[in-house]
C-alpha cells in the first residue's frame, strides 16, 4: 500500500528545477519571475508599475546614485541596484540628472530608489510562488 | 518633466500600491481592495499632512 502523501501541485512543481531561478530573473527584469511561473496579468502589471516608476524618476532628472560616500548614499545604491539590468543599462548610457538642483528631480531620484525597492518585493514574492508558500 | 506636487504623489501611490497590493494577498479580489486601500492612506495622509503644515505655517 502506498502510504506517500498526496502532494498539493505547488508543491510537486516547486520540487523541479532551479528554486532562485524566478528570484534572479525578477530581478534583473521586472515582472520576469511572474512571467516564468505563468502569472502573466499579475508580472504584467508589476512589470508597468515598476518600469513606469523608474522611468518617471529618469525624466523628472532624478539621480542615479554611483558611489557610495556616505550612509545615505549606499542606502540610495543599496535601492537603485534593485533595479536590476533598467539600472545597469541606465547607468551604461548615461542617463539621470547628477547633482539635484530641483524639487522635482529630487522626487524623480526617490521614484527611482523606490521603483528598485518594489522589484525586490516583486522578486521575492515570485519566490515564495516558486516555493509554494504562497498561492 | 515637471509634474506638479500632487500629480507626483499620485503617480506614486498608483505604483507603489500595485505592487504591494499584487505582493501582499493571495486573491485577485483581496489584492484589488488592499491596492485600493494602500491608494487612499498613500493620498489622504499627503493630503492631510499638507493641510496640517498649511495651518502651522500661517
Amino acid at each position: 500500500m502506498d502510504t506517500t502523501p498526496n502532494k498539493p501541485a505547488a508543491a510537486k512543481k516547486s520540487s523541479q528545477g532551479f528554486v532562485y531561478f524566478p528570484l534572479i530573473a525578477g530581478w534583473l527584469v521586472p515582472g520576469a519571475g511572474h512571467f516564468l511561473l505563468g502569472k502573466w496579468i499579475r508580472g504584467t502589471l508589476l512589470a508597468v508599475s515598476i518600469i513606469a516608476m523608474f522611468a518617471l524618476g529618469l525624466a523628472m532628472q532624478g539621480k542615479l546614485y554611483t558611489s557610495a560616500q556616505d550612509i545615505l548614499d549606499m542606502l540610495g545604491v543599496a535601492g537603485d541596484l534593485g533595479s536590476g539590468l533598467l539600472y545597469f543599462l541606465s547607468r551604461a548610457a548615461g542617463w539621470g540628472g547628477m547633482p539635484v538642483q530641483t524639487t522635482v528631480a529630487d522626487y524623480g531620484t526617490k521614484f527611482i530608489v523606490v521603483a528598485g525597492l518594489l522589484n525586490i518585493i516583486a522578486a521575492v514574492d515570485a519566490h515564495n510562488l516558486r516555493t509554494g508558500r504562497k498561492s | 518633466m515637471h509634474p506638479s506636487h500632487f500629480a507626483a504623489v499620485f503617480l506614486f501611490a498608483l505604483f507603489a500600491s500595485t505592487v504591494f497590493g499584487i505582493t501582499m494577498r493571495d486573491t485577485p479580489p483581496k489584492m484589488f481592495r488592499y491596492s485600493a486601500y494602500c491608494f487612499v492612506l498613500f493620498v489622504g495622509s499627503v493630503i492631510v499632512f499638507s493641510w496640517v503644515m498649511f495651518l502651522i505655517a500661517r
